[in-house]
């Protein structure tokens, strides 16, 4: 079997398809803490959920470095990224503008990557985090630009000390990254604009 | 009821027709032809191209056609084509060197390999109607045959390097691919490849003034044409899959290297400066305006001061694009009477609450006058 | 390919839904998601040459070509009305390029395109504004290069922009900007609302809209995301006020829109009617009626038609 029959194939309908999840991920950022689907039928490589997949054939092409774990990186996950994207695959989280990472294993850290300059800190990265759940835990209240008094929203398997480098990362504002939690067709964006407490 | 009347859609597809007829002129006079404006307005065609930042001639040609001989119209209409266009790579560098030469003249030296080349120019011809060309059917002269040149003509800077006297130019650490300014956002200091794309594509006019004010005395450099030359050279691509260079064609090109003094410092013995020109077509008067333009944008490099216009990367580079300095010119034909009204209102208020102050207390202070413009 | 070297078949070159190619449409898209992770911030971006001339509004078009789908509907207004001129060339751009439903309700809208206007109507959640933006930069008047005034970005140096204002309060007694007032977004950058009356900038101040603002020729992207704080700047002795009027609306009795001045005569005759002519329209509809209806309809403004 050739390497080419074995990448799942991308969006069917690119220019609808990819507008269409767009305007979820701009929802996603311009309203963090709002569940947003990405159903745009399409299989993802072994490793991403449906919603990161959609998410980078949306965003990352070949003016944009990605950063995948390493398995995923050297496994169908990377291929495709590769073939679809024609993304160059990154081994420096600080090189990325897209990443991917597991909300479960410890590294690397938020601030290992790309937080931007004081004069451009839009070049940060963005970080997709894949999580088991995006409801059902504990719950973190959500303030700032996008939110109208404060949301709450209950992702699950977050590592331990996730929260605090969430709030590491918004303490850096204007610079730092910017984060969308993923799992199966769901976003939720959590800009470094959003200021997050643990509600007890 | 009373309904707003709606003019704006019927007006705009009039203007269309409006422009149509106005470009056709009085129909008793033969349409021109496209190939007649490539063939017998090639200089026109060539500016266009330059500031179309497109080398197409026959498209250059339909430009000038369609906007009736506004070169800044058919500039504009080139790039709004060229955007849409996809990229299949970039072609290697081209060899100059290589040049099939038409014309090359040297300021600085009497005689070199290769010799000095008049070729087509304006230079020596006095500028007297030929009054002759009012009518049709002139045949060029025809000439005896040219002397045969020689196949390659060594480029004047590489005299001048040879033996150590030129500023050295080598690519930046791992020869990247340059810059594009026409899909990436500049910021500045800006590199000398940004630099050179945006003067390719800039306005003749412009740059021929910048160029000039330098010569007057804005700026300290001392310029010396080295060389301009113009002629053929080839495109060569390189696909992937083959891994070779394929010849793609030939372009005009007309280049200019301009040497410029250079007092040297500490660390550098006395040495010339280069400023470059290269552009579409045959342009000296562009080619030479854009290498004394780039070498006064130098001026950072060498440690000079950088008191004037032409020395000052952000104001040459955001002013030499006249397709979008044309657009925010010609923009404030656009409505502005919201903003405008905020003006009255503010001037009526002002004048009446002063004229109130005025009558309360004899001899009050006079405000100044009044800031603002449209945008 | 050129355009003169079409393929044998019978394929004719098309341009790519909503004019742009994909690739500048993700470019485009990155950019504007960094823009609402730091709304005021302006984002660089790789601003194609459009069709439209420069300053015409090529950075809102590419915006709205950016964001527009199938689901959309499109208003887009200049100085508030659906039917001046450029309001009207946009909006067939669009309707020629991605097939695009349009509108003139402010309420039936998804995508607003406008130059220079907020609608009189309050905007909703879901709503995307796209404003057209020829300076981006709220500092450039007092500073003309980009590599100082991104600095004082960088650093939130805005006591230029306070000395500014304060001279013209010292020298007229009050703020003399009536238009592209600044205003400071999220508390952190000082942002150029883009030149619409100051009358306008309290509508942004936490509006339930999605704000997308696109320079084209300064090659900007900024935004600001629903319920974001929008202060116009003041001082506490001389505190933000917006424009008003003596009279209402001439065509429908409005007292709390922004007005145009219509000259009528040549002798001094001066008609107010509102800058947003879809709110204009619906109040007449709802039977509004201004005092100088019949005026407006001798001088050709309006024309009456039986309902």
């Amino acid at each position: 079997m050739s390497a080419g029959t074995m990448i799942a194939p991308g969006f069917s309908h690119p220019v609808f398809q990819s507008q269409a999840a767009f305007r979820a991920l701009l929802a996603a950022l311009s309203e963090p803490g709002t569940l947003q689907n990405v159903a745009s039928e399409i299989t993802p490589p072994e490793g991403l959920t449906t919603a990161t997949a959609t998410a980078l054939l949306t965003l990352a092409d070949y003016e944009t470095p990605v950063w995948l774990p390493e398995a995923l990186r050297n496994g169908p996950a990377g291929a495709w990224l590769r073939f679809h994207c024609g993304a160059s695959l990154v081994e420096s989280p600080a090189e990325a503008a897209f990443a991917v990472i597991d909300g479960t294993v410890y590294e690397p850290k938020l601030s290992a990557f790309n937080l931007g300059t004081d004069q451009f800190p839009d070049r940060s990265t963005t970080v997709i985090v894949q999580v088991t759940a995006l409801k059902g835990g504990s719950a973190l209240a959500l303030s700032g630009p996008g939110i109208l008094g404060s949301r709450n929203i209950t992702p699950q398997s977050l590592r331990p000390g996730f929260i605090d480098e969430l709030r590491e990362n918004g303490a850096l504002y204007p610079l730092g990254v910017d984060v969308l939690l993923a799992h199966g067709e769901g976003l939720i964006g959590l800009p470094r604009s959003t200021q997050i407490e643990e509600v007890r | 009821m009373y309904v707003a009347v709606k003019g704006g859609e019927a007006a705009i597809l009039a203007t269309h027709d409006l422009v149509a007829e106005a470009r056709r002129g009085d129909p008793a006079v033969p349409e021109i032809s496209v190939a007649q404006i490539r063939e017998q307005q090639a200089l026109a065609c060539a500016r266009v191209m330059n500031e179309g930042s497109l080398y197409d001639q026959d498209l250059a040609a339909l430009a000038l056609k369609q906007s009736q001989g506004d070169v800044i119209e058919a500039a504009f209409l080139m790039r709004a084509y060229r955007t849409t266009l996809p990229r299949f790579g970039s072609s290697e560098p081209l060899d100059t060197a290589a040049m099939a030469i038409r014309r090359r003249v040297s300021a600085t030296y009497k005689d070199l390999p290769g010799g000095q080349v008049l070729g087509p120019t304006y230079d020596y011809t006095h500028r007297l109607f030929d009054f002759a060309l009012m009518d049709e059917g002139g045949e060029a002269a025809p000439r005896s045959a040219p002397t045969p040149l020689d196949a390659t003509m060594p480029r004047v800077p590489d005299i001048l390097g040879a033996e150590g006297l030129m500023e050295a130019e080598e690519p930046p650490e791992g020869d990247p691919r340059p810059f594009d300014l026409t899909r990436d956002p500049v910021s500045f200091p800006a590199d000398r490849d940004v630099r050179l794309q945006s003067m390719a594509r800039g306005d003749e006019g412009f740059l021929l003034g910048l160029g000039y004010s330098v010569q007057r005395g804005f700026g300290g450099t001392h310029p010396f044409v080295g060389e301009v030359r113009v002629g053929e050279v080839a495109v060569e691509f390189v696909p992937e899959e083959l891994g070779f260079a394929v010849d793609l064609g030939d372009v005009t090109l007309t280049e200019c290297q301009m040497v410029n003094q250079f007092q040297g410092s500490k660390e550098v013995p006395p040495q010339f400066t280069r400023g470059y020109g290269l552009v579409f077509g045959h342009s000296e008067r562009k080619a030479m305006s854009m290498s004394l333009v780039d070498r006064a944008l130098k001026a950072r490099d060498f440690g000079e001061a950088t008191n004037y216009p032409a020395q000052q990367d952000e104001f040459v580079l955001y002013h030499a694009d006249n397709v979008e300095a044309a657009g925010f010119v010609e923009h404030l034909k656009l409505p502005h009477y919201v903003d405008f009204q905020g003006e009255l209102e503010l001037i009526r208020r002002i004048r009446r609450e002063r004229e109130e102050r005025l009558a309360r207390e004899q001899g009050a202070k006079e405000p100044d006058t009044m800031p603002e413009a449209a945008e | 390919m050129t355009i003169h070297q079409m393929p044998a078949d019978d394929t004719k070159p098309a341009y790519n839904y909503a004019y742009l190619d994909e690739q500048t449409k993700r470019m485009i898209r990155r950019a504007l998601l960094k823009a609402v992770a730091v709304p005021g911030y302006q984002v660089p971006f790789g601003s194609r040459e459009m069709p439209l001339a420069r300053g015409w509004g090529t950075g809102g078009i590419q915006i709205t070509a950016a964001i527009i789908g199938p689901a959309d509907t499109l208003k887009v207004i200049d100085q508030g009305a659906d039917d001046t001129t450029n309001a009207v060339s946009i909006r067939r751009f669009f309707e020629r390029t991605a097939d695009a439903r349009t509108c003139e309700a402010t309420d039936e809208a998804t995508i607003i395109q406008t130059r220079h206007r907020i609608p009189e109507a309050p905007l909703k959640s879901g709503q995307v504004m796209v404003y057209q933006v020829p300076t981006p930069e709220p500092l450039r008047r007092l500073e003309p290069r980009e590599a100082e005034t991104r600095k004082m970005h960088a650093w939130a140096e805005y006591g230029l922009m306070q000395v500014k204002l304060y001279e013209d309060i010292a020298r007229y007694g009050e703020i003399t900007k009536t238009y592209d007032y600044p205003v400071m977004v999220n508390d952190r950058y000082v942002m150029a609302p883009s030149p619409i009356p100051k009358f306008d900038n309290p509508k942004m101040h936490m509006s339930p809209a999605l704000q997308l603002f696109g320079a084209g020729r300064e090659k900007r992207i900024y935004a600001l995301p629903p319920y974001t704080s929008v202060k116009s700047l003041d001082f506490e002795d001389h505190p933000f006020r917006i424009q008003s009027w003596t009279q209402p609306c001439g065509l429908c009795g409005a007292g709390d829109s922004y007005l145009d001045e219509v000259v009528i005569d040549d002798q001094g005759g001066r008609m107010f009617v509102c800058s947003d002519s879809h709110y204009c329209e619906t109040r007449r509809v709802e039977g509004h009626r201004g005092t100088m209806l019949g005026d407006a309809a001798a001088s050709g403004l309006v024309e009456e038609t039986n309902p």
